[in-house]
């Protein structure tokens, strides 16, 4: 038995602030505490550190960097669900009022748009939900299939949460802008893991989150492309050119900045890093009896793996794995919080009794390979000790 | 979600896990499609659960709140076995998280199913004694 260790393989869930994103926010959770509206120096030096974090989440998009190529496209918001609501609500409140009241999402998104869209279709709003395939992937002419002359908005996710598929959005978004129609994407899990360049991947609104990319809680960010203007989400003072109002979270916005800089360095390198220990934990349960990784293996996160267990329950495996010293996820019911187990899943056609035996382990800069060799080592063992009690099991050998 | 120590004892260490080879009784409850699913085997002499195995497929919540009501019933009589609420489970593991409280309800029932079978193999009919099982659809009710 392997001395047991501590492993953080849930970092599609959130990621450990790293240390200079901390450092570079202490100064402003201390002695810089101005008010970045302020005319006096600590009032300028706040807005000053909050503007250079836009232009570093500027650069990490390839966004018109504000200043120089005119005003910003970035507002800084609470998070990436947050930056969903505003982008699909913003956008289909502003062209219902041209007609357009139709929009384009997928089934599998995360529940940031689609509870999004279930709101909208409260109010009279139409909602094309498309399919995904069995490897988790959207195929780009279902999209070109879905648009209507009153389509407003195609919404679809750049990398899937649960189980790492990355989407075609390039050929979505030149999709998009030859039938005229808004393209926003959720890149909540893609930023830092993908290269991502909205003007030449015709993208025209961005969400994203800081603490996936080892950044502090409660702070995003949504790129709005120059020209789409979206209603305020909160009115109040003239932050965030007047579209959000409250006195800005200069700390978490710094930390914002210095986290996206960091992860979108060299993202070719840290992909190849994170996909050595990913491949390795693929490679180690390829063949593993009654074993399947769910979603596409080449279009997939790079630190991010997602596999099901016939005959073993989620939470239980997280319990397990939690006293082995491992942290991940899964998307059964017993964790869902619902009945159903999860509808990402669910939507690769999974039969229920696979959907709750998914796990989740998703790396980070801050996983080694020695992280996956214990997993490999430890996991086997947890799941032959839950299907030996487990009636499901006794059924699917003795069949 | 907070799982209290006694439940995390139990589903950690679980007692009486297994089969019984030559059971009296069987009882299964849940379905796969829920995500639980409770088996439970029963020895039974002069009225006695002598013994008494399960197996659970299930969340955290599932596993221990079988173990806690095998051991709740072990050595008790049918009659006490029977007023085994799933009410006292909970109780017994320090309280579950309201989503869990269904788990508690199947350890109830599995009991019971079980010992419908055993008075179905006398040749019984368990009805009137064990009374209306409920199904699994119906435990999700809270």
């Amino acid at each position: 038995m392997a001395e047991k260790r501590f492993v953080y393989a849930d970092n599609s869930a959130t990621t450990r602030i790293s240390d200079p994103v901390l450092e570079a926010m202490l100064p402003w959770l201390k002695e810089g505490y101005g008010n970045a509206s302020s005319i006096y120096r600590k009032g300028r030096e706040a807005c000053a550190a909050m503007e250079n974090a836009r232009n570093q989440v500027e650069r990490a998009l390839g966004a018109s960097i504000s200043k120089h190529e005119g005003p910003t496209e970035i507002y800084f918001t609470s998070g990436g669900s947050e930056a969903d609501n505003w982008a699909i609500k913003g956008v289909a409140h502003t062209l219902a009022k041209k007609g357009k009241k139709h929009i384009v999402t997928s089934v599998f998104e995360h529940h940031a748009v689609l509870h999004t869209c279930a709101s909208l279709e409260k109010e009279g709003f139409e909602v094309t939900y498309l399919p995904v395939d069995a490897m988790g992937m959207i195929h780009a002419e279902e999209v070109e299939k879905a648009i209507r002359e009153d389509t407003a908005l195609v919404s679809i996710m750049y990398a899937n949460n649960e189980i790492g598929t990355i989407q075609p959005i390039a050929e979505i978004g030149a999709i998009c802008h030859r039938h005229g129609v808004l393209f926003h994407t959720d890149a909540v899990q893609a930023v830092g893991n993908v290269e991502i360049d909205v003007k030449a991947q015709n993208i025209d609104l961005l969400s994203l989150s800081a603490h996936k990319l080892h950044g502090p809680k409660g702070v995003g960010a949504l790129y709005c492309r120059r020209g789409i203007l979206l209603p305020n989400l909160i009115d109040g003072g003239g932050q965030e050119r007047g579209h959000r109002a409250g006195t800005e979270n200069i700390a978490g916005i710094v930390g914002l900045g210095v986290a996206i800089e960091a992860a979108c360095a060299d993202i070719p390198a840290r992909a190849a890093r994170l996909k050595v220990l990913r491949d390795k934990l693929i490679r180690a349960f390829d063949g593993f009896d009654h074993t399947r990784l769910n979603g596409d293996p080449v279009h997939r996160l790079p630190g991010s793996v997602n596999f099901s267990f016939l005959g073993v329950e989620g939470e239980s495996l997280l319990l397990s794995l939690d006293g082995a010293g491992i942290s991940a996820s899964s998307g059964s019911a017993c964790t869902s919080g619902s009945l159903d187990p999860s509808h990402v899943l669910l939507s690769l056609g999974l039969t229920h009794e696979w959907a709750h035996g998914s796990l989740r382990l998703s790396f980070s800069d801050e996983n080694t390979e020695a992280d996956a060799d214990y997993i490999i080592e430890v996991l086997p063992d947890i799941i032959r000790r839950l299907r030996a009690m487990s009636p499901l099991w006794e059924r699917i050998i003795t069949e | 979600m907070l799982y209290t120590d006694k439940v995390m004892d139990h589903f950690t260490n679980p007692r009486n896990v297994g089969e019984i080879a030559d059971a009296d009784g069987v009882g299964e409850v849940g379905n796969a499609k829920c995500g639980d699913i409770m088996k439970m085997y029963l020895k039974i002499k002069n009225g006695v659960i002598e013994d008494v195995k399960f197996k659970t497929f299930g969340c955290g919540a599932a596993i221990a709140t079988s173990s806690m009501a095998t051991e709740m019933i072990k050595g008790k009589s049918i009659e006490d076995a029977l007023k085994l609420s799933n009410k006292a489970v909970v109780e017994a593991l320090e309280g579950l998280p309201p989503a869990k409280i269904h788990c508690s309800v199947l350890a109830e029932q599995a009991v019971k199913a079980a010992l419908s079978d055993y008075y179905t193999k006398l040749g019984i009919d368990p009805a009137p004694i064990v009374g209306d099982i409920g199904d699994c659809e119906a435990c999700h009710v809270h």
